[in-house]
């Protein structure tokens, strides 16, 4: 899997007979001795942390599975069976949902960190769209659990989402309802809503394959951006890196079990404590947390066909963003104009996170007597969001001039020789 | 036979071209007729297309009141509308909506052939994303929908916001005077 010589050697007779038949030690020891730039960061370490976060949800899912009832007659009484009766049904429950949250705030943090060293650059753009197809299922396959508890927001959320389909010209009804499985939101419904979140998660490790392979392949991009060309520039992944992104790995679990133990509920919604009712929608309803940005997307404008086919354009963007960014510089360190339209982008991101959550026609920030409503907020956070993919980066990549990139990863991590001892690294 | 023998000899192309077009032709039919039976599948079931009408008394229905009952899923609301609700249905300017229907379009006859203005059957479905519309709400009197703020007048037609058409009008007939059977 990886693209370094092997330095395995087998010592005993049995994995030397074994090596020889099926080389499955050599290839778990290159893989942790795989040399990796001597530079990264802490944000190099959310790969590892995602690993831990898809385990974490495929073994908890597997336990839920053996409790849950996919019928819509006792759904919603079996999930909330397995947090009061099961045994530690109270923290294997909250753990799976509450890992589904921070699965995604690792992902978008591993994104923001692609987007900013430029990571999906050549020759590591297959390994970018790989990611990119994983996030995209990742979103399928929380969609399709968060409608499982069967409550209202579960019902009405599959409701809204699968109404997207129906948008479609011509067909649209006909998909839809070949979606569902009947007129509307279901027993059938349910059932295969099921029967593909048990699925998808195991598609998405397989993709995970596919990104480690295209990762090894190519070698890891680094802070710097300027690929690692010898031994000095490396270091083996095995301890150094295993270390770092154990440290990480902790950290990165306080945050969870802060939200597991003392705030279970605070990235859900209350209204899915309420059984799925067909004739009563909710007063305000409202996807989680990390579809919010997307959403906004979707009701800036007041078409229904053009809201979803932007939302989607603002996914199918991130695909062909190799080739938008028309800059031969990776990192941003490097490029002191697009960094800042990169903060901008971000702050960009949070505000259409919360124009997601806001009622469209409320105001959003207060001007006098009026001020600028949440709709016409996310108008302006979405043609940023646009412009900085489809204007600014292929743009500035032709005009910005950027600064001196340092001639190797040990030059900018020891600073230059010639000068005398080691020069504190540059960041 | 032995490893030297040429194997390419007196070999007829057009022959080998025909085959292998022949092959894979009837392979790609019988992967698609496998392939229909997996995606087919997934369409309404047989007990859910006969799930299909449902019959409502229209007489238990109080002026100014709406009944709300499910219809293969969907909730479907009878509106007993008042004098009012009715002059404001029928006074809009149909050229002005987005989706142009009088309020007569919007009703169903009787044997008789005369139009129950007072009652208003409708799929209580928003168009945009198929929320159930908040009833004697919104700009028009009629319905609001809380998920991203459609308006409806007294007649289900859409006034304002992001859906793209009226509440859809369910197949129905009156069984008696005061009796419709729906679907």
């Amino acid at each position: 899997m990886s693209g370094h010589p092997s330095t395995y050697e087998p010592k005993y007779g049995a994995t030397k007979w074994i090596d020889r038949r099926l080389p499955i030690i050599r290839v778990g020891a290159d893989f942790m001795t795989f040399p990796s730039p001597r530079n990264l960061n802490y944000w190099y370490t959310f790969g590892g942390i995602l690993t831990l976060c898809l385990v974490t949800q495929i073994i908890t899912g597997i336990i839920l599975a053996m409790h849950y009832v996919p019928n819509v007659d006792g759904a919603f009484e079996s999930v909330q069976r397995i947090r009061r009766d099961v045994p530690f049904g109270w923290l294997l429950q909250p753990m799976h949902a509450v890992g589904a949250s921070m699965f995604f705030l690792a992902v978008y943090m591993h994104m923001f960190r692609g987007l900013y060293y430029g990571s999906y650059k050549a020759p590591r753009e297959l390994l970018w769209i790989i990611g990119c197809v994983i996030y995209l299922i990742m979103m399928a396959t929380a969609f399709l659990g968060y409608t499982l508890p069967w409550g209202q927001m579960s019902f009405w959320g599959a409701t809204v989402i699968t109404g997207f389909f129906g948008a479609v010209p011509v067909v649209g009804e006909s998909l839809q309802q070949w979606l569902l499985g009947g007129y509307a939101v279901d027993n059938a419904t349910l059932n295969r809503f099921f029967a593909l979140h048990y699925l998808l998660p195991f598609v998405i490790a397989a993709l995970v394959g596919l990104h480690v392979w295209a990762l090894h392949h190519v070698g890891q991009n680094n802070p710097i951006g300027v690929s690692a060309k010898t031994k000095s520039d490396t270091l083996s992944f095995h301890p150094f890196y295993t270390v770092k992104d154990g440290f990480a790995v902790a950290v990165f679990l306080l945050i969870f079990a802060f939200f597991l133990f003392y705030q279970p509920d605070a990235l859900g919604h209350a209204d899915n404590y309420i059984e799925a009712d067909a004739l009563k929608t909710p007063p305000h309803i409202v996807p989680e947390w990390y579809f919010l940005p997307f959403y906004a997307i979707l009701r800036a404008v007041p078409d229904k066909l053009a809201g979803i086919l932007l939302m989607i354009s603002a996914i199918v963007v991130l695909f062909v963003l190799p080739w938008l960014d028309t800059s031969k510089v990776k990192s941003l360190r490097f490029r002191p104009v697009a960094r800042w339209f990169f903060f901008i982008f971000l702050v960009f991101c949070f505000i259409l996170g919360w124009c997601g959550a806001g009622t469209p026609d409320n105001i959003a920030i207060p001007l006098g007597d009026t001020g600028i409503t949440f709709y016409r907020l996310s108008q302006i956070a979405t043609i940023y969001y646009f412009a900085y993919f489809l204007i600014i980066l292929p743009v500035l990549g032709l005009v910005e001039k950027p600064l001196a990139r340092p001639d190797s990863i040990t030059k900018a991590v020891l600073g230059d020789q010639s000068r005398g001892g080691a020069q504190a690294a540059a960041e | 036979m032995s490893d030297t023998v040429k194997t390419d000899e007196n070999i007829d192309g057009d022959k080998r071209d025909f085959i292998f077009i022949a092959t894979g032709a009837v392979a790609a039919a019988g992967a698609a007729s496998i392939a229909w039976p997996l995606v087919a599948q997934m369409g309404k079931a047989a007990d859910t297309l006969a799930a299909g009408s449902i019959e409502i008394d229209l007489s238990k229905i109080a002026e100014g009141q709406q009944l709300k009952t499910l219809w293969r899923g969907k909730p479907v609301f009878v509106r007993h509308r008042t004098e009012k609700e009715i002059s404001e249905a029928e006074s809009v300017d149909v050229s002005s909506l987005r989706d142009p229907q009088t309020d007569d379009e919007r009703l169903i006859p009787n044997p008789e052939g005369n139009l129950e203005r007072a009652f208003l059957v409708m799929v209580g479905v928003c168009t945009h994303f198929g929320c159930v519309p908040v009833g004697e709400a919104g700009d028009f009197d009629g319905w609001y929908c809380p998920c991203h703020g459609s308006h409806y007048d007294t007649s289900g037609r859409i006034r304002k916001g992001p859906a793209p058409s009226n509440m859809v009008i369910p197949p129905y007939t009156f069984v008696s005077d005061t009796v419709i059977k729906v679907g």
